[in-house]
């Protein structure tokens, strides 16, 4: 069994996996960090979307081992280590981003790389940039809303992504 | 998904010799498609060999009068590459059309040509410029490389290595897409090169062809008007659940008109 080493969060963590494994199940069943969701499992929904290199991904569809020597980062890592929620959670908090909450980690995780890769994001902007993240509730209007508040707050608060 | 080795060589000329050492391997490119038909268990490859680290798939180039991209370029670094967009607009916004931003920061353009999927964006481009597939053995023209449905000229154990697209005087590709996945119902790329017009067909037949009457009306006439009267045989192209043949057949023409009007 390969052995990776992959920074999480921060955490620079090594462990045997096998070549199948992907890297969806070594974050939630070999870290527990369970906050990564598998939706469809069909690399659709982005349920399982994290930050690989600052990109996202859909975990369901990277192996672990694809992942080795890469910086990974989840819903998890967001936050600051006294609990201090990262402007994009705190914008889909206010403007009620989710309705039951299974596709809001991957939202999140599209909208932080989405709100840094995109200057002056626009509606249609955040809409076409949401192509991989499906929500079945069709909460959509208020995600987009909090998209765009996250991402003005991400502008002002450089100090909170630096937590990251 | 059934397990299997994981390899990762560094060399192209490894990577070959890994592949030949098994009964059955398959190369890794972003997995964009490899990993979801291996979940399904439609294939069960001994060993599966990652081309992610080998620096010589990666990069894009000018050459000449030629854009030159690595195998393993992603779909997400085309469409952003400051190259790509002086050079070949039009390749640059067909790759950012492509499926999602997380399948875009994943998927490859050799993946995407290998595979060779019926409804695939790159094969359109690739045809449409009259770009040449480099392998680790050979040059194959895109005319004689995308051969049928999921079928390209590729030998056993072969690796695209890069792609040459000649740099046209001006080109321009417009899809239908799958409100879902975003691949292609039927999308036209239209180039206008030194040596004639070339138009490629994507997603409306098994795979991936050419239209001479398109082009030799553009030819004469390179306007929207000039396609007036013309029309696509719909015998041979897809009918699925998406849209009939004789649907597609019309796209074709629309779709054509669009891009010409888009560069003429
Ligand atoms: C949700 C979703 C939506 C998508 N939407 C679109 C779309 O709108 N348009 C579109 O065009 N595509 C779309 N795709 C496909 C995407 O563009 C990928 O590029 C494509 O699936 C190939 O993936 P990959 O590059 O990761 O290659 P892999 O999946 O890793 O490999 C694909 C095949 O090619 C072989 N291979 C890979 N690289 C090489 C090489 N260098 N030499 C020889 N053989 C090689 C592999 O062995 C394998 O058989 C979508 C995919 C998903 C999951
Ligand atoms: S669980 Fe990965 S895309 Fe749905």
């Amino acid at each position: 069994m390969p052995t990776v080493t992959i920074t999480v969060n921060g955490n620079t963590v090594s462990r045997a996996v096998e070549g199948r494994t992907l890297l969806v199940h070594f974050l939630r069943e070999q870290l527990g960090l369970t906050g990564t969701h598998v939706g469809c499992d069909t690399s659709q929904c982005g349920a399982c979307v994290v930050l690989v290199d600052g990109r996202s991904i859909k975990s369901c569809t990277m192996l672990a081992a694809q992942a080795d020597g890469r910086e990974v980062t989840t819903i998890e890592g967001l936050a600051a280590a006294d609990g201090t929620l990262h402007p994009m959670q705190a914008a889909f908090r206010q403007h009620h981003g989710l309705q039951y909450g299974f596709c809001t980690p991957g939202m999140v995780m599209s909208a932080v790389e989405l709100a840094r890769t995109t200057p002056h994001l626009t509606e249609q902007a955040v809409r076409d940039g949401l192509e991989g993240n499906i929500c079945r509730c069709t909460g959509y209007h208020n995600i987009v809303k909090a998209i765009l508040a996250g991402a003005e707050a991400m502008q002002v608060e450089p100090v909170a992504q630096a937590a990251e | 998904m059934y397990d299997f080795d994981y390899l990762r060589p560094t060399t192209v000329a490894d990577a070959v010799a890994l592949l030949a050492q098994r009964s059955e391997a398959k190369f890794l490119a972003g997995g964009q498609t490899l990993l979801p038909t291996l979940k399904q268990r439609l294939a069960q490859p001994e060993a599966v060999i990652d081309l992610s680290r080998i620096a010589a798939l990666q990069g894009i180039r000018e050459d000449g009068d030629a854009l030159v991209i690595g195998a393993m370029t992603l779909h997400a670094d085309v469409a952003a590459s400051a190259l790509v967009l002086r050079v070949i607009p039009a390749l640059a916004a067909l790759a950012g059309e492509i499926g999602d931003r997380q399948v875009r920061n994943r998927g490859t353009l050799g993946g995407s040509i290998s595979n060779n999927d019926p409804a695939a964006d790159y094969p359109g481009a690739v045809l449409g410029l009259g770009a040449t597939i480099e392998t680790d053995r050979r040059s194959i023209a895109a005319d004689d490389f995308f051969t049928g449905m999921f079928e390209t000229a590729l030998d056993p154990g072969e690796i695209v290595t890069s792609v040459r697209f000649p740099v046209p005087q001006r080109a321009a590709y417009r899809k239908f897409p799958n409100p879902a996945s975003r691949y292609a119902t039927a999308g036209v790329f239209v180039a206008r090169t030194v040596d004639g017009v070339r138009v490629a067909v994507t997603g409306a037949g098994a795979t991936v062809f050419r239209v001479p009457a398109i082009e030799d009306a553009l030819a004469a006439d390179f306007s929207p008007a000039a396609l007036t009267g013309i029309t696509v045989d719909d015998d041979g192209l897809n009918s699925d659940i998406h849209a009939s043949a004789a649907y597609r057949a019309h796209l074709i023409m629309v779709l054509a008109r669009r891009a010409v009007a888009a560069i003429s």
